[in-house]
């Protein structure tokens, strides 16, 4: 406990000179150009449609939206302005084609600066100073409320929220980086709670405040928006899917990487339902990192010394997901379609929030998010200043990427194939980060012991198990658990995992400690000792946290 | 675009052998200047010398080196076309060079099996795809080029350097590589397919060559065309399955780069892995076969390894097993046939 604390400088001190308040400076003048670069790469694409099909197709659409799953944020001349533009469209029907076809594109225009602006965050550096300080003092004002005994906690400065989230992993490299070039943290995505978290990791490690994509249905709750906004968050709407909108987003983040902001986004798009990290990547925001930077290289003077974009994964890990039993739920309704869904929140009201976060201090369950190491747009990794390395560590010229023929050359194929590249890198470092906690494990080896011994059964049986096939010998656990957590060891030696350093305690420590805590505040814990035994209580939330620990192929070696 | 001959770019070919030579050949008569890389300084100047590698002329156009910083470093593309034994070190040699600008196209059918001095493979430690990758996979891994591609074909390297008709699929998850592949390549009488499906296609050449060794035994034995009909069938059902385990997809199979090239090799005594079944059934010993050969049937390896990956991924793969039986004299020719005969295979294709 006497460890002395690491307190890291903010490595820009002047706010002035943060790229998101310059950005922010001229949010005008940058929704314009946004505007006018989205429309120029619109008017041409459209994927075996006229622009009249693309425009009056978006028009529908967001009429149905509007109709089907208003929400609360939602501006209130939404009706009339969709209504117009289905008007203005019909009546140019009738029109010359030329004629036509401007008017068309004027509509286009429209649409894309309503969807710039709306997009488009509003960062405000007073309330990001005011915003920040509340969430650093006022949290761990509560947290010594409740962890440190007597009235007088209220004001002890014993605790911190450092003492709760524990930052590991390549906190100076990302300082480095951040100073060299522009980050885009990209961190695994488990709970509602990520984003506020994520904001105060960014500002304990001194780095510039970042822009982020965040799902426009955290707008609905008040406290949120206060949050997010000043937080330097752009709304994502994930109920527009259109291609009119989804090119807009994408310029937006790409025109704010090209002039430095450094950006966060969650690859993985919306919090993993199963519990399982981060498989496959949504790559249309992601792609944005490539595009910047080639962007980025064909602008410069001298292309080897451009700017250059560093993406930079982050692990966070919980015993304790507070939505777990509904994403859970939800991920074994779902039958794979991800249409037309209605996000049930639990967060739906700044009342709830408030209960967790009381819960989520009050009780004893920590945090750990793990900054990985940053590589550039390819998943090379980078050092200190920037410069790239394969995996013989020889260096790379990452312009060298886009060259054919001695030039710099724009081949979207090329790109998307890139974006691949990417993301599977990420997804390997996410499995690197992970960070092995006892509720883990105890809740894999828990879940792979009964469905060993169910072996005919399918999930959704094994789901339905009834009471009294859910208890399983201690001894017989143990004995499972300890294979597991050796070659767990064996795998943390290789790299390909991390291990939180509790689980090298005894065993029997341990699995005390795992099932104390796998899902702690669940109205039903999914695991409990009882009688000498370990007795499963609720196998959708035991599956949920097993989630966590699969894709390794650990189940062969119980 | 009128006269752009002047101070263009050399393409690289590593490999001197009979399919690399013919393909530089064809490099050259579409007037792209050529360095070909053989593998020692001797041959590179005996071949420069006489204008003649692998029993074919050389075009005016074609340079013969031994210097592979040289080639490494004066051609953006480069196709290596060597035996997969060789090729993990080859790439070393060349990574110090190679930057991710490069394009690679490799005409190499075969697998690198790589693992630890101290590793045995055994039941509690089987073989996986994690020991054996594909020649695009050792590219990537060893180094900086992600702009990787593969030719796969019936490309019996004699008929082509015959000048006669021939097609090719150049394969690669990038466009670019696949219209680059035909840009350089392409003439009136070589076709150019293109797929992005590069480990399917890749494993198209590399498994026809296990049937290929299989075909040659039936003609060895003289068991005739309706036998051999039956058994390229079998053998294309197995190349799916096996390949779609090992990350292929189906269809790759199905087109010029799977039956194409599988009809090809298993019919004709141009090539070698057909030759090595012939002789196998003609009595010869196979060790024999393997030292009087004077390039490398790949088939011979890949049977190895391909009979380990079955087993650990539970594939059924009765050709390949049979043949592991013949090339380590488990079993003779006759008996095998025999055992084919007997074995209940699934009929007919069912996976579309």
């Amino acid at each position: 406990m006497s460890k002395e604390k690491v307190r890291y400088s903010e490595i820009i001190p002047k706010t002035k000179q943060w790229p998101i308040v310059q950005l922010s400076r001229d949010r005008k003048k940058f929704i314009e150009e946004v505007s006018a670069e989205s429309f120029e790469s619109l008017k041409g694409i459209t994927k075996g449609r006229s622009l009249r099909e693309e425009v009056e197709m978006t028009i529908y659409r967001e009429k149905a939206r509007i109709r089907a799953n208003p929400w609360r944020v939602d501006p209130r001349d939404e009706k009339p302005f969709w209504n117009k533009m289905q008007q203005r469209l019909l009546d140019s029907g009738t029109m010359e084609p030329a004629e036509a076809r401007k008017e068309e594109e004027k509509i286009l225009m429209e649409i894309i600066r309503r969807y710039a602006e709306e997009i488009s965050g509003n960062f405000k550096k007073n309330s990001y100073r005011f915003a920040r300080t509340v969430v650093t003092f006022g949290f761990a004002r509560l947290l010594n409320a409740t962890r440190v005994k007597g009235l007088t906690s209220l004001f002890s400065r014993q605790l911190d929220l450092d003492d709760k989230i524990h930052i590991v992993g390549e906190t100076e490299h990302i300082r480095n980086l951040a100073r060299h070039g522009t980050v885009v943290m990209v961190p695994t995505h488990f709970s509602n709670l990520d984003s506020i978290l994520i904001g105060w990791v960014i500002q304990f490690l001194g780095l510039p405040a970042f822009i982020y994509g965040a799902g426009l249905n955290l707008f609905n709750i008040k406290i949120f928006a206060y949050f997010m906004n000043s937080l330097g968050a752009y709304k994502v709407d994930r109920r527009k899917k259109n291609p009119i909108y989804l090119e807009t987003l994408k310029t937006y983040s790409s025109m704010a990487l090209q002039r430095g902001c450094h950006s966060l986004f969650f690859p993985g798009g919306t919090r993993s339902r199963s519990g399982h990290i981060e498989k496959r990547l949504k790559l249309g925001l992601l792609s944005t990192t490539i595009e910047a930077q080639r962007i980025l290289y064909q602008k410069a003077k001298d292309a080897r010394k451009a700017s250059k974009i560093f993406v930079v994964p982050v692990v966070i890990n919980y015993n304790f997901t507070l939505e777990a039993p509904a994403l859970i739920n939800e991920h074994l309704k779902r039958t794979g379609q991800e249409r037309y869904y209605q996000e049930s929140d639990e967060f739906s009201s700044s009342y709830k929030i408030a209960t967790f976060l009381f819960k989520f201090f009050t009780k004893g369950s920590d945090i750990s998010v793990s900054i990985g190491k940053g590589m550039d747009i390819l998943g090379n990794y980078v050092d200190d200043t920037g410069n790239s390395y394969d995996a013989n560590g020889n260096p790379i010229d990452t312009v060298d990427y886009f060259i054919s023929n001695g030039q710099i050359t724009v081949d979207a194929q090329r790109e998307e194939e890139y974006v691949r590249i990417l993301s599977r890198r990420i997804v390997e470092e996410y499995h690197k980060y992970n960070r092995v906690f006892a509720s883990h494990l105890v809740a894999f080896t828990a879940f792979k012991m009964i469905e060993r011994k169910n072996a005919k059964l399918d999930l959704y049986n094994l789901l339905r198990l009834p009471d009294e096939d859910l208890v399983l010998n201690y001894e017989e656990f143990k004995e499972a658990f300890k294979k597991l957590r050796k070659k767990v060891m064996k795998m943390e030696k290789a790299g390909k995992v991390s291990v939180a350093g509790h689980l090298k305690k005894k065993a029997d420590q341990v699995i005390k400690l795992g099932v104390e805590n796998v899902g702690l505040y669940h109205a039903q814990r999914p695991l409990i000792m009882k009688n000498g035994n370990i007795v499963i209580q609720n196998m959708n939330t035991l599956y949920y946290y097993h989630n966590r620990m699969d894709g390794y192929g650990l189940e062969n070696y119980i | 675009m009128a006269s752009k001959t002047t101070s263009k770019q050399p393409v690289g070919v590593i490999g001197a052998g009979s399919f690399g030579t013919a393909m530089a050949n064809l490099l050259a008569e579409k007037k792209n200047p050529v360095l070909l890389y053989a593998r020692t300084p001797e041959r590179a100047e005996k071949f420069q010398r006489e204008r003649i590698a692998s029993g074919q002329k050389l075009d005016d156009l074609i340079e013969v080196t031994n210097d592979i910083e040289k080639v490494t470093k004066s051609c953006s593309v480069i196709f290596p076309i060597i035996p997969s034994a060789n090729f993990r070190d080859m790439m070393r040699k060349m990574s110090p060079f190679l930057r991710p600008y490069h394009i690679l196209i490799h005409g190499t059918k075969g697998l690198d099996l790589e693992m630890a001095q101290s590793e045995k493979i055994n039941p509690r430690n089987p073989l996986t795809r994690e020991h054996v990758k594909t020649m695009s996979e050792v590219i990537q891994e060893e180094s900086q080029v992600v702009r990787v591609g593969c030719l796969a074909g019936p490309n019996l390297a004699r008929e082509i350097s015959e000048k006669k008709p021939a097609a090719t699929v150049v394969a690669s998850h990038f466009d670019e590589v696949i219209k680059m592949g035909e840009q350089l390549l392409k003439n009136d009488r070589f076709l150019i397919y293109g797929s992005n499906d590069l480990i399917g296609i890749e494993l198209c050449g590399v498994l026809k060559n296990i049937i290929a060794v299989g075909a040659g035994t039936i003609a060895g034995l003289g068991l005739g065309a309706n036998a051999s009909a039956l058994f390229i069938s079998r053998g294309l059902v197995e190349m799916v399955h096996i390949g779609t385990a090992l990350g292929g997809n189906a269809s790759a199979f199905l087109g010029l780069a799977g039956v194409g090239d599988l009809i090809a090799t298993a019919g004709s005594n141009l090539s070698r892995n057909y030759t090595v079944g012939y002789r196998l059934a003609q009595g010869e010993d196979i060790d024999e076969i393997i030292n009087s050969m004077e390039e490398v049937a790949e088939g011979i390896k890949t049977i190895e390894i391909i009979h380990a990956l079955s087993i650990t991924y539970k594939v059924r793969c009765p050709i390949t097993e049979t043949l592991y039986k013949i090339i380590n004299k488990e079993m003779d020719v006759n008996d095998a046939h025999k055992f084919l005969m007997k074995f209940p295979f699934r009929a007919e294709i069912d996976f579309l």
